[in-house]
């Protein structure tokens, strides 16, 4: 579905993305784990086509993602980010159909899927014509994902979509989240940082430091067979402790 | 885009066609034009109403014109017929060579331009000293040379004469002059203070309106020391030509019939009594001119709905384009970051160009009028609005460019979609700029004939008639308010709810 063969991506002197190589398959979801630098979001940016890489190749359906092909790979890709990246002039509704829009889609065909959307990610509908400013920051996300859903691509990739909200929404919408991923069989590839999302959402999980790929595998496999000790230590910084878990 | 860059300077171009069309036709008139100062203005009625009285042609005024550069451009290329001129200013200003001086002279080297002079009208404007008659009389001053006897003299100037080499700093090594005290002083405080004995000898011109009035001896330039300014008509060939009676006429009825005396009478009439142009032009003609003060105050009303008029259009007009060209100009800077810095700054050059310069090159390209004003008005309004919208459409958050990127936007949907609503605040805020500017700066516009409250303006300082100025200055004021607070409303319709006011808080 989606493949990063040995790519590279140095900003000046930094080396953002250091030889990394990944695959995504079909209805799978893989997590991209690592603290801030670590390189996860670039390559988010590296597959939707907004950096080139250096050296290296970026593939969406076996197709090496340029300039020319950069349009049809977006065709198949619904990108989330932190803190929804919402326009703000116009209104959830508005924002959440740019996409279908932008393709020329029949109102009352927009107003369908729009209706399914709001369904979908648990979105009230009188919120629609609401701007922005007056979401909260769920409602914001939750517009954000359907805006990344609205022509229903196959892939899902979201950075820290859950990195700006309290706990109480976060857990909500995780749980939206996983439905969505699940009953859609989206192939999705989530960037955070957070250790209890990578284990909640994760099949997968490529942990990163500093744009290199340091261990790659299900959550167990980190945590019982760490291949670094950069692996274990990044675990434990964000392990309750073992009182308060026992409290709970 | 750029066919379209294309597109609108095309449609600029046939704008700027059919004004210029409009403007022309008609059956061929006289069109006689002035500068804008009061002698200028009479001689030039006094025309206008001979041509009139002739009747070969109907008669178009195109008075108040700013200064030599812009009066002759005008004539030179063919915007105005004839305009009163003096010898002086022909050699010096025109031909650049002080050493023609006699009249067949100037007309022989006038003729190859197709421009020719009248015979001269009689008086010369020239400088002059003047001083009190008591004072005259006390010392026996009669002559420049006579004032050499009496070092213990004081004086002021105007800074104009002070400084040219045809003024205070020649005359003085000319007669070897030597004052007590030589200070500078604005022209028409210069006449208060000799009278009321603060100062014993001004500089004058020698038709000036006040020297018609007050008891003062003009002293005689006994060594030749000042240039001649004799005026004259100066027209172009064509009119002699096309027109032989009106310019016999002219000759006949001009030529030698207003001495320096008479005409500081005529300035004076205008300028210390108050009476207008026409009413002055017509009793020296001896024409009967039924303009009493009712009749005039209401001709003032119906000419303040005109010239309102003619400013709305002027300002709505180049504003329209200067957004038209304006807005594509910002946006290609936004785009292309170098050669956008280079345009930016081109743009910028242009402002530094002071208006009145910029209306004067316009003549050789546009004539005078109402084209080339609108022309200025435009490349003037253009900064604000192209810089403004190159800074709201190159800051915007580089995330929701992105955003635009992964939507699929279409070039044309990103920008009327995105860049525009987000930018809106910033370029209204330039476009808001450039139309108050516009305002005021289109008051200049009378000084090439484009019409608006500056043809008050204009005239208000030809006659130092404060009322006058100010009956152009505050409509134009108020038209700004006025234009700014219908922006304000504009803003409402243009700017997505969420970014009015705060712009910072919808994110």
């Amino acid at each position: 579905m989606i493949a990063l063969r040995d790519v590279t991506k140095t900003f000046g002197a930094r080396v953002a993305v250091d030889h990394v190589s990944l695959a995504l398959e079909p209805g799978t979801t893989r997590i991209l784990l690592g603290s801030s630098g670590s390189g996860k979001s670039t390559i988010l940016r590296l597959v939707l086509g907004l950096l080139p890489p250096d050296t290296g190749e970026v593939l969406v359906d076996g197709v090496v993602v340029s300039r020319d092909t950069r349009r049809d790979a977006l065709r198949r890709i619904g990108y989330v980010v932190q803190e929804g990246a919402l326009y703000p002039h116009m209104t959830a509704a508005e924002n959440a159909t740019l996409a279908a829009r932008a393709e020329g889609w029949a109102p009352a065909r927009m107003a369908m899927r729009l209706a399914a959307l709001a369904e979908l990610v648990g979105l009230e509908r009188s919120l629609l014509d609401h701007y922005p400013a007056e979401l909260s920051g769920g409602q914001r996300q939750r517009t954000g994902l359907m805006r990344a859903l609205m022509l229903d691509p196959p892939v899902l990739l979201l950075d820290e979509p859950l990195g700006a909200l309290d706990p109480i929404s976060r857990a909500e919408l995780q749980t939206h989240l996983l439905r969505v991923f699940r009953e859609l069989r989206k192939s999705v590839l989530l960037v955070t940082h957070d250790v209890r999302e990578a284990f909640v959402f994760g099949s997968t999980i490529t942990l990163l430091n500093e744009g290199r790929v340091v261990q790659e595998g299900t959550f167990a496999d980190l945590a019982k067979r760490p291949a670094d000790p950069y692996v274990a230590e990044f675990l434990r910084a964000q392990t309750p402790p073992a009182a308060m878990t026992a409290a709970l | 885009m750029a066919w379209r860059h294309r597109r609108l300077g095309a449609l600029l171009v046939a704008a700027v066609a059919t004004l210029a069309g409009a403007a022309r036709g008609g059956a061929t008139p006289v069109r006689v034009g002035s500068k804008s100062f009061t002698e200028s203005y009479l001689i030039a009625e006094i025309v206008a109403r001979i041509a009139a009285q002739v009747g070969e042609a109907p008669v178009e005024r195109r008075f108040g014109l700013g200064g030599t550069g812009i009066v002759y451009g005008a004539l030179a290329s063919g915007e105005i017929d004839i305009y009163p001129e003096y010898t002086g200013t022909i050699s010096r200003a025109i031909l650049n060579d002080p050493s023609v001086t006699d009249v067949p002279a100037l007309r022989a080297r006038m003729r190859p331009r197709g421009l020719v002079i009248s015979e001269p009208l009689g008086f010369a404007n020239t400088y002059a000293l003047a001083v009190r008659r008591d004072t005259a009389v006390r010392l026996g001053l009669r002559r420049i040379s006579d004032l050499e006897r009496h070092p213990g003299l004081t004086a002021a100037f105007d800074p104009g004469f002070l400084d040219r080499d045809d003024g205070w700093p020649g005359l003085q090594r000319h007669y070897g002059l030597r004052l007590a005290a030589v200070r500078g002083m604005e022209h028409a405080l210069t006449y208060p203070a000799l009278i009321s004995g603060r100062t014993d000898v001004i500089d004058v011109f020698s038709t000036d309106g006040q020297l018609a009035r007050a008891d003062l001896v003009v002293l005689a330039d006994d060594q030749r020391f000042f240039p001649d300014y004799a005026a004259v008509l100066l027209a172009r060939a064509s009119v002699a030509d096309r027109l032989p009676r009106t310019w016999t006429a002219l000759q006949q009825r001009l030529g030698g019939r207003i001495d320096e005396v008479t005409m500081a009478r005529l300035n004076a009439a205008v300028e210390l009594d108050r009476r207008t142009f026409a009413q002055v032009a017509a009793a020296f003609l001896g024409e009967r001119e039924a303009a009493d003060a009712g009749s005039a105050r209401r001709r003032l009303g119906r000419d303040l709905v005109t010239l309102t008029v003619e400013h709305l259009v002027l300002v709505g007009a180049s504003l329209a384009v200067a957004i038209a060209v304006g807005l594509p100009l910002g946006l290609f800077a936004a785009r292309h970051r170098f050669l956008g810095q280079i345009e930016l700054m081109g743009i910028g050059v242009l402002q530094t160009v002071p208006a009145l310069a910029l209306l004067a090159f316009m003549i050789p390209l546009f004539g005078i009028g109402r084209v080339p004003a609108l022309v200025a008005l435009c490349l003037y309004a253009l900064l604000p609005i192209a810089r403004n919208t190159y800074a709201g459409v190159s800051s915007l958050d580089r995330q929701l460019l992105d955003m635009a990127a992964v939507m699929r936007l279409n070039g044309r949907q990103r920008l009327a979609w995105i860049e525009l609503p987000l930018a809106a605040v910033t370029i209204m805020a330039g476009i808001k700029t450039a139309a108050v500017l516009t305002v005021g700066t289109a008051t200049l516009a009378a000084f090439i004939g484009g019409g608006g409250y500056g043809t008050l303006i204009v005239t208000g300082l030809a006659l130092n008639d404060v009322p006058t100025i100010l009956a152009g200055a505050v409509p134009a004021a108020l038209m700004a308010l006025a234009i700014h607070l219908g922006f304000e409303a504009l803003d409402r319709l243009v700017v997505p709810r969420p970014l009015r006011g705060s712009p910072g808080r919808a994110r």
